[in-house]
């Protein structure tokens, strides 16, 4: 128990340093520890797989281009986790918008940008629907997500039991659009200088990241994401609106789903039922790897960044390592989670058994 | 008109209720679409029959569901790693029986392995759970995708065949013997689970801790424990399943074995009456519930709807049972039924 | 509404269904005034904040604010803030995951080009800590900081919004010595500054301390306004448990029953204490004895049995039960060793709602005797017959859920409950609370017979009378410790009053 002086002179002495080993150890102590990973693994890569080419730049950004759908996606996790809820639909919803997107395209001879706009008012509309579930009906919203996901997976089935691939041609430009950096460029087999390039849905995932970063630090509507998800009960006795904020952050969340399934689509220029299976789980475990514990307050969108990057860092090791199958990408991720849950869960433990041991026996 | 009325209050209030109400919605929609959906055949020494394949093929889930009940009954939770528990057991199985002509280790030894397997993942969810205090649903969404992976593994991502024929004892029948044999084991399960909650106090236990924790720890009951206790059985049903179902085909798919089945098990829980938030519970209800949900699959097939297709389906039953639990809708109607029966007596005083 | 008076409440009526919790109450507070407001169980003070603080509403009165010409009602918390009266509650209404700053202005944080200026809200933070001189790092989380300063943070937060009344509901109950110092501190601040404090608490020590008046009112009704520096403690206790001290009757124990003077120490607590919950003390209990708790509300009377119980888990100190070393880790333990605890919160802690009148009487047992050895059915219906029958309970039927009966005859099944697993030591915490007068006396009889078996009795009650009629012995509790001990005859209303108020009694 702190003994509390006319000032508090703990406070004033205390260094930068020490300042900043606070900071550090506060919240940010799992994105501190998801950094540090992230560096620690590249840095091995590097010193292992040189001669895979690991240290070529581009293979940093195809990182990105792979998973720009994936980022997105974790964006709007993000901030569902930090108001407190969770979202287990994406990866369905996912395959439901690639699906719908190749459907219409394809069979429905509508043009790209048309079959986006409406499948961007899918996610929407889907979002408001479990926000309005969750905020409005106080329904858990595992439970309602949990329908959500068996729902936009058995949409995926009932628009199309076989695969269909994309072969619309304005789509086909946007997926293969290179823009090529001005910078990196190194001499390849032939003697001629290649740049390294990145298609159009990194910029994208990157805006997406900036938006929501402002959209959580300087907004007085991501603010008050931060405060439901700390404590609802004082959000609501300081008079913020817990129940509008709750619904708006799930509408937002859909919109960027579907926004990441249009980037995901990109890359696989096609659907079929199976698609982004387990793409919930990878979402998740980004956001939570990346510094956003599961019951909420606290989070960074830029902490999900990293997350996304060891997640696909992980991915190309296993890849390098020929024999493994790549299923054990997938098991070490969900080892990662898990580890990363319990650590999140005993800092809790830590935090209630410091402030007074009142009640009955923890 | 009143006595009527108090009738109708009474029978809804019935825990049954809900479920033989939906199983009997089930049922006559099936005999309309299939006028021979109650008849029983005996061909080669087995009977056939619509009504004998919905028994069958819901035995699995009726053994998931059983354990899904306690699950839910004790901590207000679900575990969804039911299905992927059940893909890993049943592989666990399989790659150890091998694929040649000859068992590589004995029939038993496999079974108990996998059954091993099926409890070691539930101590893993228990623990997160009861010791972690970690929210159930995404304690379990942890095997729920790495239960899989690992089942894929094992089986070397290929779908394995088992040859030797008494593999498909477990999964379809016993010879000689007429009724399936996921039948008995389901009821044999069912009868297991009974006897423990009845004759110990157990079924109490779960239910005092489900309904209020702190009141239980003041009696004196370890909480801890018997919500640990619930899910290691829990994903021990879930491997159960999942023996079953590899050998109904004598094989093992570790893409779809048991998938979807987390939805069906906590639809069944549901449908049964069962409180979503945990407390009183009835595992009849839960039975009932699941053979529900069969015959629903039966009927949805009878419609031509594909088996990826069946969940768009499901999702929206299990969002208006769930939506119909809410705090929020039952005071609705609460202050509804009060308008209503305030008229009523104005309309008795008036008389 | 006078030169000096910033809220006059006058008249104020406020009915709940049968009850009648304010009737017709006055309270003034005036500007730059620091005013207690008091009373005991259903007195009616969380009533009247709620109806001030727009939580209630009330069906006639006035509400005057200063500044405002008009009689003001206020419909919501928010609606109280915009007209000046701001309240901070014991649980703080803050968000431990946003920075002390942020909880200062989350809601009307200060924007520059739409956008929130994190600079000007920090400083703007600093600057209003700094006036009340607390020196503390506005930029980290709320949750770094101890209690006492997430409380101030509350305060600076409400004093910011709305500037004329500051409504404190039991700020200091989690406090130390030093963290109630500097709280009492920046409320003399604040007074300075103009503002009109009300200060509800059961502390009375704190009162004296800091308090220029104090407003008391005993079941919904006013007592009256008295300027502390005229109020004897003595008599501030008199007038909030409605005892003319002019009159002190000697009741004395009704129970004439000759007690067995047996000296078998039951129950020996040394130097038992819980940090923050209960300080440390002594405590023997005899087999036979029924021992009274006394104290205002708050004063931690449920806390030391509790700790007794381990229901709050003793850091301090040591406890044996019939000559054995206790070390109860969980309720079982505290079970085994033959202790019996009946909570206060019947509602929270102690009927399981969904289960039937049968299942709720024999759980306790059932636990005690372990999870296989199940109590046949039979032998269930026999004993909780026996005891629907012995305490009379009114139900329906036996296999009816619980939350079907009454209040007062859920609490006598919860008794039946600890009955049934015969301790040889019984906690009980208000087991009258909500009883009808035919059942309270039964029940005393009841511990009465107990006590005669041989059984040692801690019997809680708001209602002094009854403990007087039963109790052998009594103990004194005051802000968290216990102050005294009385024996026999030496429990009298006077002595008890006179050991509540401490001080100088007159």
């Amino acid at each position: 128990m702190s003994k509390l002086q006319l000032s508090v002179p703990q406070i004033k002495e205390i260094h930068i340093l020490q300042r900043t080993k606070e900071k550090l150890l506060g919240h940010n102590f799992l994105l501190f520890v998801t950094i540090v990973l992230f560096i620690v693994m590249y840095l091995a890569g590097l010193i292992v797989y040189k001669d895979k080419n690991f240290d070529n730049l581009q293979v940093f950004l195809n990182l990105l281009i792979s998973n720009s759908g994936l980022i997105i996606t974790a964006v709007g996790m993000t901030l569902v986790l930090i108001i407190g809820g969770i979202d287990i639909s994406v990866g369905s919803v996912v395959a439901a918008t690639c699906m719908m997107l190749a459907a219409m395209m394809e069979r429905g001879n509508i043009g790209a940008l048309p079959a986006i706009l409406i499948v961007l008012l899918f996610g929407t509309v889907f979002g408001a629907v479990q926000g309005w579930l969750i905020a409005y009906l106080k329904l858990q919203p595992f439970i309602v997500t949990l329908a959500g996901m068996f729902f936009a997976r058995g949409l995926t089935a009932v628009i199309s039991l076989e695969m269909i691939t994309i072969t619309n041609e304005t789509f086909k430009n946007i997926a293969q659009y290179k823009i090529y950096l001005p910078f990196g460029g190194y001499l390849n087999r032939k003697g001629v200088m290649v740049y390294p390039y990145i298609y159009p849905t990194v910029i994208l995932a990157l805006i997406v990241l900036i938006l929501a970063f402002i959209l959580l630090k300087y907004t007085k509507f991501g603010r008050t994401i931060y405060a439901v998800g700390g404590n609802e009960q004082s959000a609501m006795l300081m008079g913020l609106n817990v129940k509008r904020t709750k619904f708006i952050v799930y509408i937002i969340n859909g919109f960027l789903t579907t926004l990441g399934g249009i980037a995901f689509c990109l890359n696989t220029m096609g659907a079929f039922v199976e698609l982004a299976k387990g793409f919930e789980m990878e979402a998740i475990a980004a956001t939570v790897i990346g510094g956003t514990p599961l019951t909420g307050g606290v989070g960074n969108v830029f902490g999900t960044l990293f997350g996304v990057l060891i997640k696909a860092t992980i991915e190309t090791f296993v890849s390098f390592q020929g024999n493994l199958s790549s299923w054990w990408s997938k098991i070490i991720i969900a080892a990662l989670l898990a580890f990363f849950i319990m650590l999140q869960s005993l800092l809790v433990m830590r935090k209630n058994k410091k402030s007074r041991a009142k009640g009955l026996y923890v | 008109m009143k006595s009527l009325i108090s009738v109708i209050k009474r029978v809804t209030k019935y825990q049954l209720f809900l479920p033989v109400i939906c199983l009997f919605l089930v049922l006559i929609i099936n005999l309309i679409q299939t006028p021979s959906f109650f008849h029983i055949t005996m061909k080669n020494g087995v009977f056939y029959g619509y009504i004998i394949d919905i028994l069958n093929r819901s035995s699995g889930l009726i053994i998931m569901a059983i354990g899904m009940t306690l699950v839910v009954a004790s901590s207000g939770g679900a575990d969804i790693s039911v299905g992927a528990v059940s893909a890993l057991s049943g592989a666990v199985c399989v790659a150890a029986l091998g694929t040649d002509e000859v068992y590589k280790m004995p029939y038993f030894a496999s079974i108990l392995l996998a059954l091993a397997v099926g409890l070691l993942c539930g101590i893993f969810n228990g623990f997160l759970v009861s010791f972690m205090k970690v929210q159930p649903m995404v304690a379990t969404l942890i095997l729920f995708t790495a239960g899989r992976g690992i089942a894929q593994l094992v089986t070397g991502s290929f779908i394995l065949y088992v040859k030797p024929k008494n593999f498909e004892y477990l999964g379809s029948f016993i010879p000689g013997v007429p009724i399936p044999t996921p039948c008995f084991i389901a009821a044999f399960l069912a009868f297991f689970t009974w006897l423990v909650l009845k004759k110990t106090a157990l079924g109490m236990y779960i239910q005092s801790v489900g309904i209020n924790l702190k009141a239980s720890r003041l009696v004196g009951l370890n909480s801890r424990m018997i919500i640990f206790f619930t899910y290691v059985f829990c994903a021990f049903c879930a491997a159960g399943a999942g023996l079953i179902s590899v050998s109904r085909t004598a094989s093992i798919d570790a893409n779809n074995v048991g998938l979807n089945t987390e939805l069906d098990a906590i639809l069944a829980v549901a449908i049964g009456g069962n409180s979503l938030a945990g407390g009183k519970f009835s595992l009849a209800g839960s039975i009932i519930g699941a053979i529900t949900i069969q015959a629903l699959t039966t009927t949805l097939y009878a419609m031509h709807v594909s088996a990826d297709q069946l969940p768009l389906y499901k999702a929206i039953v299990v969002v208006i049972i769930v939506a119909l639990q809410s705090p929020v809708i039952i005071k609705l109607f609460r202050s509804i039924k009060s308008r209503l029966f305030q008229g009523g007596l104005v309309k008795e005083a008036v008389k | 509404m006078k030169d000096n008076e910033i809220l006059t409440m006058r008249h104020i009526s406020k009915n709940f269904i049968g009850v009648k919790a304010l009737n017709n109450v006055d309270f003034t507070l005036r500007a730059g005034e620091i005013h207690a407001l008091m009373g005991e169980n259903g007195a009616g003070k969380s009533t009247l904040i709620k109806v001030l603080t727009g939580a209630e509403e009330f069906e006639s009165g006035e509400i005057r604010i200063a500044g405002i010409d008009h009689p003001i009602i206020n419909r919501s918390p928010e609606e109280a803030q915009l007209n000046g009266i701001s309240t901070v509650y014991q649980e703080i209404n803050l968000c431990p995951n946003l920075s002390v700053a942020e909880n200062l202005f989350i809601g009307r944080e200060p924007k520059k080009n739409g956008f929130i200026d994190w600079k000007t809200m920090n400083k703007k933070a600093k600057e209003a800590f700094d006036a009340l001189d607390i020196n503390i790092d506005v930029t980290l989380t709320l949750d770094n900081y101890s209690v006492a300063i997430q409380q101030m943070v509350a305060i600076a937060r409400a004093v910011d919004i709305s500037s004329k009344v500051l409504i404190l509901d039991e700020p200091t109950s989690s406090l130390d010595d030093s963290e109630v110092e500097k709280l009492f501190s920046i409320m003399r601040k604040l007074r300075d500054r103009g503002l009109g404090i009300i200060f509800v608490t059961h502390f009375i020590e704190q009162v004296y301390a800091i308090c220029d008046r104090i407003t008391v009112l005993r079941n919904g009704e006013l007592v009256g306004e008295y300027e502390v520096e005229n109020l004897p403690r003595l008599q501030l206790v008199a007038k909030m448990l409605g005892k003319d001290f002019d009159e002190l009757s000697e009741i004395k124990r009704e129970n004439s029953t000759v007690m067995d003077k047996d000296s078998n120490i039951l129950v020996d607590a040394k130097g038992l204490g819980c940090s923050g919950i209960i300080k440390p003390f002594d405590l023997k209990i005899n087999s036979g004895d029924i021992l009274g708790i006394s104290g205002l509300l708050g004063s931690g009377r449920s806390e030391l049995a509790r700790t007794i119980y381990g229901a709050y888990k003793p850091d301090k100190g040591s406890l044996q039960i019939s000559g054995n070393k206790l070390n109860v880790r969980a309720p079982i333990d505290a079970m085994k060793a033959g202790m019996a605890f009946l909570p206060e919160d019947r509602k929270e802690e102690g009927v399981i709602s969904d289960l039937s009148v049968r299942e709720n009487i024999i759980i306790a047992l059932q636990s005690k005797r372990g999870i296989f050895r199940l109590l046949s059915k039979k032998e269930q219906e026999e004993l909780t017959d026996r005891f629907i029958e012995i305490l009379n309970i009114k139900a329906a039927d036996r296999e009816v859920p619980v939350k079907q009966l009454s209040g007062g005859n859920q609490q006598k099944v919860i008794i039946a409950r600890w009955l049934l697993t015969n301790p040889d030591f019984f906690i009980l915490d208000e087991p009258t609370r909500g009883i009808d007068v035919g059942t309270k006396s039964e029940i005393q009889r009841m511990i009465v017979d107990l006590a005669e078996q041989g059984k040692a009795v801690i019997f809680i009650s708001s209602e002094v009378e009854e403990m007087l009629r039963i109790c052998n012995r009594m103990v004194i509790m005051r802000d968290t410790s216990k102050v005294g001990e009385l024996k026999d005859d030496e429990i009298t209303q006077e002595n008890i009053m006179k050991s509540i108020a401490g001080g100088t009694a007159v």
